[in-house]
């Protein structure tokens, strides 16, 4: 058999832009979360929050661009079914972005008055957001549905993901501070991995009722077989998070990044769940990748410029972390 | 109401949202780049002191842009699927590579730009801002040849009605791109020269005399004065490819009604597109013809030739006499200004008090540039391809009513907090002076040492 470019690139396509909505739901998962636990913080502590996360939010973000771009161009017929049905969704969740990402910035300009003001509006940007987020996914797992179960549906999806984000902005809290706010991040940590959990419950609970084709997909044999490592991996890391939040902080804060790396592997085999669940739609039930991509001469040119780019945008990335790595300290323009 | 002029004017509120922003950040990161060689070489912290006062309008711009930027990118999809579906075999990877070679490249180094001076060395952070920089023009590079495609296509060919790429080469470069281009980063740099200029006057009018406001000063006055002959330059020379390319459109600026000779110069007019004519015409005799064709016998072309396919004249005929205002409104300032600042050392004070509200002119030429040449292409999104009618989406008018509301007052909001937060900081930089502390050394292991210390 003879390697078919027009077949091989749509899928080459689904996986890179599979790959860019994972890497911004860890990365920018961790920022939103960041923002949602600014209800819960001092005003010192919100410093230092902004602190672990203010060099790295844009680039967070960018990875949703890319993901958003890589639908427009790789499946520009997906691109305007699924976001002409989202409308309304989409609207909000880019009023809470536009909210949360120049707050970031305000607050830390304006006069010192009006500093709680912008604080507010980055916890309310970033719950939007998420939630938003969470809700255009349950829909979307739903095919487009937005009748008044796809709804309720997407709404219970919305604050399954606003927990898991408020968890990973927990695990990161961890990660990058130290002391009193430390502790009570580990706090916010079970708190929100109970709320995911529950919410995580429900959803598969209902999944089966509200899409019989997602069920039939996973509930035969012998694809049950193939499949079950990833619901019990996921299983076993949440509860082995869970126990090991009873022992954190550590004795000279060993393992402080294992809270934020265990949840990125739950996400990642999440996701993985995700992807076997639509594939090989774009479109849940109407559209094909293939159906949907572009010509393959235009994906060809898109490919050549990502392979080699994309590495050198991952080694950047890297080192952008590296510079910023350890305890966040007071952000300063210098 | 009509869903299509409803989704016209949430796209045209949001792009013109959207350009205010990356058009101060494509040329301030050069501009910062500039203080930052001036500290390298004279080693006097003033620089860095302009430096640390500019580099948070960057910042805070670069976010307004970054998160504009974002709603942007759902647009096409969420209100006008059908460009993608018609011409994205040509837009798609134009905007990705904008993605891929841009984007990533200015958030990375970003941060360490903006929070990095203590922790990488002087040269990395030199480098980052450079990247950064490059960065921001990179990506007008992408945008400004997608948006010159649709102005004037090449390199492709229609196949069941969906367009593909024929020669990259042709549809980057094409026909229309360096006119474009050009006049497009002499704007953003125009813009960031009237805003330090505009700025650093309000500093001097408040008494503020320190070596950092004048360094601003000084360089926002000397580019402006520089930078504006060339754009009127660059401006003729686009205004000579878009007679040749896209002739509908010049005779829609000059609301010229009748193809012929001897065309005059209308300075001012109320052009009437029902009767086809124009109320309360000032014309210079043969002036459009004059600067068109260089003769006064030259042939202009006339809307007549274009019934039914030509733009809407009024606002094409204003966004252009408002952006060429302007710029001779620039001229005079900030020659006058440059000629105070040489001879006599010092600024007038009505020239400074003017110069406070012209540190927005750039936006306003910039705007009005773009309403003119987008305003211009219609009834196209893509000249001779696609009709803007075609390329709406199905989304109920009340939808696209509401939500345009919604951003509206978001933006309006937005804009009155960006201004007012500019006016601090430059007052809060005029009380400072000299005397801000610098930052740098104090506690960190990596720190470079603070200027002068």
């Amino acid at each position: 058999m003879s390697f078919d470019w027009p077949t091989a690139l749509p899928l080459i396509f689904a996986g890179l832009m599979g790959l860019a909505i994972l890497i911004y739901v860890i990365l920018d998962g961790f920022d939103l979360g960041i923002g949602i636990l600014f209800a819960a913080a001092e005003d010192a502590e919100q410093d230092t929050m902004i602190a672990a996360i203010g060099p790295f939010w844009d680039a967070n973000e960018t990875w949703l661009v890319l993901a958003v771009g890589l639908l427009l161009v790789a499946f520009p017929m997906a691109h305007g079914v699924i976001l002409t049905a989202l409308y309304i969704p989409v609207f909000v969740l880019l009023v809470g972005l536009i909210l949360r990402g120049v707050a970031f910035d305000f607050r830390a300009k304006v006069p010192t008055e009006r500093k709680h003001r912008w604080n507010r509006i980055f916890f309310l940007g970033s719950l939007i957001a998420s939630l938003a987020q969470g809700y255009m996914l349950g829909v979307y797992v739903l095919g487009l549905d937005v009748g008044l179960g796809g709804m309720a549906f997407g709404v219970l999806v919305a604050f399954c993901l606003a927990a898991a984000y408020a968890a990973m902005g927990a695990a990161w809290v961890i990660y990058k501070t130290e002391g009193e706010l430390q502790k009570k991040a580990v706090r916010w940590l079970r708190t929100a991995l109970v709320l995911t959990a529950l919410g995580m419950a429900a959803v598969s609970l209902a999944t089966p009722f509200a899409s019989p084709r997602i069920f039939d997909k996973w509930f035969v044999w012998p694809e049950m077989l193939y499949l079950s490592p990833l619901p019990i991996l996921s299983a076993l890391l949440f509860l082995w998070l869970w126990r090991q939040t009873f022992h954190l902080p550590k004795p000279d804060d060993r393992h402080s990044l294992t809270p934020f790396l265990t949840l990125a592997a739950i996400f990642a085999l999440g996701f993985a769940g995700l992807a076997w669940s639509f594939y090989p739609f774009v479109v849940p039930d109407r559209l094909t990748i293939w159906q949907a991509a572009s010509a393959p001469e235009s994906l060809a040119i898109i490919l050549a410029g990502t392979v080699i780019v994309l590495p050198i945008i991952i080694f950047y990335s890297f080192y952008a972390y590296r510079v910023f790595g350890g305890k966040a300290t007071d952000l300063t323009y210098d | 109401m009509d869903p299509l002029i409803l989704s016209r004017m949430q796209f045209g509120a949001n792009i013109s949202f959207h350009i205010l922003f990356p058009t101060i950040t494509i040329a301030l990161g050069w501009v910062l780049l500039f203080f930052k060689l001036r500290y390298n070489a004279t080693n006097d912290s003033a620089w860095m002191r302009a430096y640390f006062t500019w580099v948070k309008v960057f910042a805070l711009s670069f976010a307004m842009g970054v998160v504009s930027g974002v709603t942007m990118s759902f647009q096409f999809g969420t209100n006008w699927p059908g460009y993608m579906e018609k011409v994205g075999n040509i837009a798609g990877p134009l905007l990705a590579y904008e993605i891929l070679t841009a984007f990533f490249l200015e958030a990375a180094f970003l941060g360490i730009m903006l929070f990095g001076f203590r922790r990488v060395s002087n040269r990395i952070h030199t480098l980052a801002t450079v990247l950064v920089a490059g960065g921001t023009t990179v990506s007008a590079f992408w945008i400004i040849a997608l948006n010159s495609w649709m102005q004037t296509p090449a390199g492709f060919e229609m196949r069941d009605g969906v367009a593909h790429a024929v020669d990259w080469w042709a549809i980057i470069f094409n026909p229309s791109m360096p006119y474009r281009l050009t006049p497009m980063l002499l704007a953003s740099g125009l813009t960031v020269s009237f805003l330090i200029a505009g700025l650093s006057a309000l500093r001097y009018l408040t008494g503020d005399r320190s070596e950092s406001m004048w360094k601003a000063l000084r360089t926002g006055v000397f580019t402006a004065a520089i930078l504006i002959p060339i754009q009127i330059f660059a401006g003729d020379q686009h205004g000579l490819n878009t007679l040749e390319h896209q002739p509908q459109k010049i005779a829609a600026m000059e609301a010229n009604w009748n193809t012929g000779p001897n065309v005059p110069l209308v300075l001012f007019a109320v052009p009437d597109e029902a009767a086809r004519e124009n109320k309360f015409e000032i014309a210079i005799p043969d002036g459009a013809s004059l600067i068109l064709r260089h003769s006064t016998s030259g042939v202009v072309p006339g809307l007549n030739d274009y019934p039914g396919n030509h733009p809407p004249v009024f606002p094409v005929f204003w966004g252009f006499r408002i952006m060429v205002g302007t710029g001779i409104l620039m001229l005079l300032v900030s020659w006058s200004a440059a000629f105070f600042l040489k001879r006599r050392h010092g600024l007038p004070k009505p020239l400074a008090m003017l110069m406070v509200p012209m540190a927005l002119s750039g936006w306003l030429a910039t705007l009005a540039g773009w309403y003119t040449t987008e305003i211009g292409r219609q009834p196209w999104l893509v000249t001779g391809v696609l009709k803007t009618a075609d390329a709406v989406g199905p989304v109920a008018g009340s939808h696209v009513a509401l939500t345009l509301a919604t951003y509206l007052v978001l933006y309006v909001l937005l804009l009155i907090a960006y201004l007012g937060v500019l006016v601090h900081l430059a007052l809060k930089a005029a009380k400072d002076g000299d005397s801000s502390p610098l930052p740098g050394v104090m506690n960190a292991a990596m720190s470079q040492p603070a200027a002068g210390e």
